[in-house]
């Protein structure tokens, strides 16, 4: 596995398609059938764009990226919203784990505001808890969870051994919720069945939140926000502080966030989000199906959005304003995006000359491996290979292909919610000759085209990478950066070749809208151009020659 | 300032089920440690495959170091048919692809609460002709519920001795150190001091050089440290073993003593100076090797260091989260310095062993002393709520209740994401000694100058 660092090979098909072959080699042959379907050359558009596999059962012993439902549901998902008091219950790690490790900036009103992120909440299950039922104990722990902070809202996630041992989060959810309304308590208590081995990554988790966040919050409050132009943000967590510089830039244009699901978010802003006139769509793979729900439901149109990269920002926001129509906004918007151009393009300048003909790499996700993109371009740099680590076939392919994803076993696990016009709140936001007429503009309502044909044809889609993949790609290419998570940082460092972490942004942030894209120009410009690299060979490993002619005794 | 931590209360309540900031986490995240503490190793986490990505995730934060480990990845089918085709798979996959010398699988709460026999499987993997020649797999029962990390630590350190150690032979005149769960560095300071006093020894597990690496331009999967499966297999005929922290090593001893005969004595972890002192000394005993000046040179140094800043330790009172073994040590090396460690939480559920003990070596000490095994950090915020100390000694998590109570904090134990330093510089040791006494007195005069006034304000300290 050691790897020696030489000329990176020339980016071609031909090389790129012959890398497929040499790294599929090594496998036994029925990992080699799988990782085949999994890893292919962009090399075709349109009507001939090549189907990939994704969204399956991870290889055992592969060393995967991936991580797990439980952390899709309750670190994502549930993870940034700061006045819900979360508990884990199963043994003390998955709570410990998903303890702060997001960085799930938030905001409380006030200095007494609720704020229960920086705590963690566990029924640290024992021996005695597995065999002979955990739900007196939860009971138990929701108790005196009330007894001392008392919340609004409280969650309970269930872990492994939960479901296997029978204890029924959803039942002592409702019971509690009973036992503490009938003592005239106005609580709201949920629970998530999300076992981490459901699924086959996270993705199962974030279906999971979502599911139980649409069927037991949204909707309860009659609250509406104040505002002339109020949309919902989907799929925004709000790492490193993206929501706080989206809430500035939405608000400057006149636009109310109504609900953001979920960075920076409260109970109360689920609770409302059915007010909404529009729901925007940051990543696309976490929260699809809601936006989806909610326009069944309740009437609200969705469209992606994306705030990662300066162009895509701008026509983020131009979309959201035409679809208002209002003359009014869509110069306000044109204002907001004067004023944030010129120190865009003056970092722009400066950055340009220094990363223009690199080369980035992408391994994460299930949007941010394809909205990060954009910034590279605007920097000049190429993608050479890109993937996530668990999205689906739509978020390659675009929504088109949708119809044809064959649900499998594991998919079928992951409960579908049916769901029907609500007879009370229901209310088209436009009717359908103003949808038809922003339809006859090119305006596109739930349109995501996918990650694939934005990437060049000469580059590879790899999904579920995995470490040995990694180590390969980085060897045959040198790419001048990889992005992945954590896990992934330091093995692709020990070969020289800087890592940037787009889970949790090294600590860095915010790059969303135009302040984020200064943020990461210049952190690309950091990582490419350090001098750290250049140290890794001390002088006399250089240089051996000079050994012998310096050396004492011959002089 | 705004407080993080905002809802905790002053007053205590009895909690009897809810875990609120716990001070200690699962079983496999310790026996994935202390694989990566054997030379050519892959640990594998036999569960769902999020397990093994937040252990992964939390050891790389704590290190900055590559942490590779493979996963079984069950699905919702292995959860109700059983891991072993997940397993056996892995297996075979692990040693195609990643050519490790072994594998060192551990179990999951999942895998133990649906029985998975994971012996049994290794065996069907090894008639099935899964495990190349001459490579390994070993494994150790660790269910998150049971315990603690520290557990799991163990629990995987006996899991090695029991799968690779063989029957006795010729005696190699060594000394098995089980040097507890530390840092890469603690460890290369313990044999380092064994090798000052010229004693030969086997390190069980040894992750210096493995989880401290340096940047080469090669990404070396399986790093040049670790003991290796010669030494393991050999250590059945080392002449003694010394294992440090009752609660990481002492399982792995005692298989020793009882299995190899190879006489045991626990010690406590070597931090501080009398801690430390009962090392040297016990190594001069069983290897019969004298102290050379170098060491006492080195002791004489942290002594000397005591007596320079002593005045600034006297009767400070210092509140302590972590695991038992490094927390009994501190303790006693807080009190030789003469501080006051007034509150004492271990997560761990460590039983009367580690109350007594605190409670002895705090005995003398003309302060009330709070102590808890299997508490939580809610509650160690709490008692520091009601006892203002001027120190605070813990992990990174310690910081939110640090910044809250405006106490100075000194960075101990698992995990440290937010510093670096315990990957390269020991605390064991007279040097480890010495380095934290520099940390507590930087941490305490650091405060001490940010709050005097300006007539007060001294240059020289």
């Amino acid at each position: 596995m050691a790897t020696k660092s030489k000329k990176p090979a020339e980016i071609s098909r031909e090389s790129l398609a012959s890398f497929k072959e040499e790294v599929l080699k090594k496998y036994p042959p029925k990992v080699a059938r799988k990782r085949s379907k999994q890893f292919l050359l962009n090399e075709f558009q349109g009507e001939d764009a090549p189907q990939i596999e994704a969204n399956v059962r991870t290889i055992p012993g592969i060393i995967t990226m991936r991580g797990c439902t439980y952390a899709g549901c309750k670190g994502v998902i549930l993870g940034p919203t700061r006045d819900i008091v979360n508990i884990t219950h199963g043994p003390i790690g998955c709570g410990f784990y998903s303890w702060l490790t997001r960085r799930n900036q938030t905001r409380p009103d006030t200095e007494t505001s609720e704020n229960y992120i920086p705590y963690a909440f566990s029924t640290d299950m024992n021996e005695n808890d597995i065999v002979f039922g955990g739900e007196k104990k939860l009971k138990q722990a929701i108790r005196e969870a009330y007894a001392l902070f008392k919340p609004k809202a409280m969650a309970v996630f269930a872990t492994c051994p939960v479901g296997l041992i029978g204890d029924d989060v959803n039942a002592v959810a409702r019971d509690m919720k009973q036992e503490f309304n009938d003592q005239g308590i106005d609580i709201n208590i949920f629970a998530f069945s999300c076992e981490g081995y459901k699924g086959v990554s996270q993705s199962a988790g974030h279906h999971i939140a979502n599911n139980q966040i649409f069927t037991h919050v949204v909707g309860t409050s009659d609250t509406v926000t104040e505002g002339k132009y109020r949309i919902n943000m989907l799929g925004e967590y709000n790492i490193g502080g993206d929501a706080f510089v989206i809430e500035d830039l939405l608000h400057r244009c006149g636009i109310t966030i109504n609900a953001t699901f979920s960075g920076n978010s409260t109970y109360d802003d689920f609770a409302r989000a059915h007010t909404a006139d529009l729901n925007c769509i940051m990543c696309h793979r976490s929260i699809n199906y809601v936006a989806e729900m909610m326009e069944i439901k309740y009437g609200i149109p969705w469209i992606k959005v994306n705030y990662i990269g300066v162009e895509s920002t701008v026509k983020s926001m131009r979309k959201i304003a035409e679809y208002f129509g209002d003359q009014e906004l869509k110069d306000k918007v044109e204002q907001v995006i004067a004023e944030e151009m010129p120190a865009v393009e003056a970092v722009l300048k400066d950055v340009k000359p220094r990363t223009q003909g690199k080369t980035a790499m992408l391994f994460v996700g299930g949007s941010r491996a394809h909205h990060y993109q954009d910034l590279f371009r605007e920097m000049g740099m190429t993608t050479l290979a890109a993937g996530y680590e668990f999205a689906h076939r739509d978020d390659y392919e675009g929504r088109k292909v949708i119809p044809s994803i064959k649900v499998d076993a594991d998919s079928r696990n992951i409960e579908e919610l049916e769901v029907h016009p609500d007879p009370a709140l229901f209310k088209p936001r436009k009717s359908a000759e103003e949808l038809k007429a922003l339809e006859d503009c090119g305006f596109e309502f739930k349109d995501y085209k996918g990650m694939m044909p934005d990437m060049q044809p000469e580059s590879l889609v790899i999904d579920d990478l995995n470490q040995y993949e990694a180590e390969e790609l980085v060897k045959k290419f040198r790419p001048d950066v990889f992005c992945a998570g954590i896990k992934e940082k330091f093995g692709i460092q020990k070969m020289g070749i800087p890592m940037k972490q787009l889970h949790s942004y090294d600590s860095g942030g915010p790059y969303a809208g135009f302040v984020g894209a200064i943020n990461f120009y210049q952190e690309i410009d950091r990582l490419v151009n350090t001098k750290v690299w250049g140290y890794i060979k001390a002088p006399w490993q250089k240089k051996p020659e000079l050994v012998a002619s310096y050396a004492w005794n011959d002089a | 300032m705004s407080k993080l931590l905002r809802h905790t209360p002053v007053e205590i309540t009895e909690r009897q089920a809810l875990s609120i900031n716990p001070a200690k986490t699962c079983q496999p995240i310790g026996a994935m440690y202390a694989s990566l503490g054997i030379h050519g190793c892959l640990p594998h986490s036999h569960g769902s495959q999020g397990c093994c990505a937040y252990h992964r995730s939390t050891l790389t934060r704590h290190y900055k170091e590559p942490i590779s480990a493979g996963t079984s990845s069950f699905t919702e089918g292995s959860s109700v048919f059983g891991g072993q085709s997940n397993l056996l798979a892995a297996i075979q996959n692990m040693f195609t692809v990643y050519e490790p010398e072994v594998i060192a699988v551990h179990t999951t709460c999942l895998s133990e609460t649906i029985g998975d026999d994971v012996p049994q499987i290794v065996d069907k993997a090894d008639k099935e002709g899964k495990i190349p020649a001459g490579k390994h797999v070993i494994s150790a029962s660790t269910p998150s519920y049971v315990g603690s990390h520290v557990t799991g630590f163990a629990n995987m350190v006996k899991g090695m001795i029991k799968g690779l150690a063989q029957p006795k032979t010729k005696p190699n005149g060594k000394v098995n150190i089980l040097p507890g769960y530390v840092e890469p560095a603690d460890m290369a300071e313990v044999k380092r001091l064994a090798r000052m006093m010229g004693v030969k020894t086997i390190c069980i597990p040894d992750t210096s050089g493995v989880t401290n690496g340096p940047l080469t331009g090669e990404f070396k999967m399986y790093p040049d440290g670790g003991v290796t499966v010669a030494e393991l297999q050999d250590c059945s005929n080392s002449k003694g073993t010394i294992a440090m922290g009752f609660w990481a090593s002492a399982d792995g001893a005692r298989y020793l003593d009882t299995e190899y005969k190879v006489p045991c004595s626990i010690l406590e972890l070597p931090i501080g100076l009398g801690c430390t002192d009962a090392y040297v000394d016990a190594l001069r005993t069983i290897a019969g090797a004298a102290v050379p000046k170098e060491i006492e040179f080195e002791r004489g140094q942290l002594v000397d260091m005591i007596s320079d800043y002593h005045q600034y330790f006297y009767r400070k009172k210092v509140a302590l989260v972590g695991d038992p073994d490094q927390l009994i040590a501190l303790t006693d090396f807080l009190v030789s310095l003469d501080m006051l460690p007034i509150h004492i939480v271990t997560g761990t559920p460590a039983g009367k062993r580690f109350t007594s003990k605190i409670e002895e070596i705090t005995r003398d000490i003309g302060y009330k002393v709070n102590v808890r095994e299997a508490g939580d950090m809610f509650l160690f915020h709490q008692w520091i709520k009601q006892d203002t100390p001027d120190l605070i000694i813990g992990n990174t998590y310690a910081k939110y209740i640090a910044r809250d109570e405006d106490i100075p904090l000194v960075r101990h134990g698992f995990p440290i994401v937010d510093r670096v330093g315990h990957q390269y510089f020991p605390t064991t040791g007279y040097r480890g000694g010495m380095r934290l006494i520099e940390k507590i007195v930087d941490a305490l005069l650091s405060r001490k100058e940010r709050d005097a006034p300006v007539e007060t304000f001294e240059l020289v300290f």
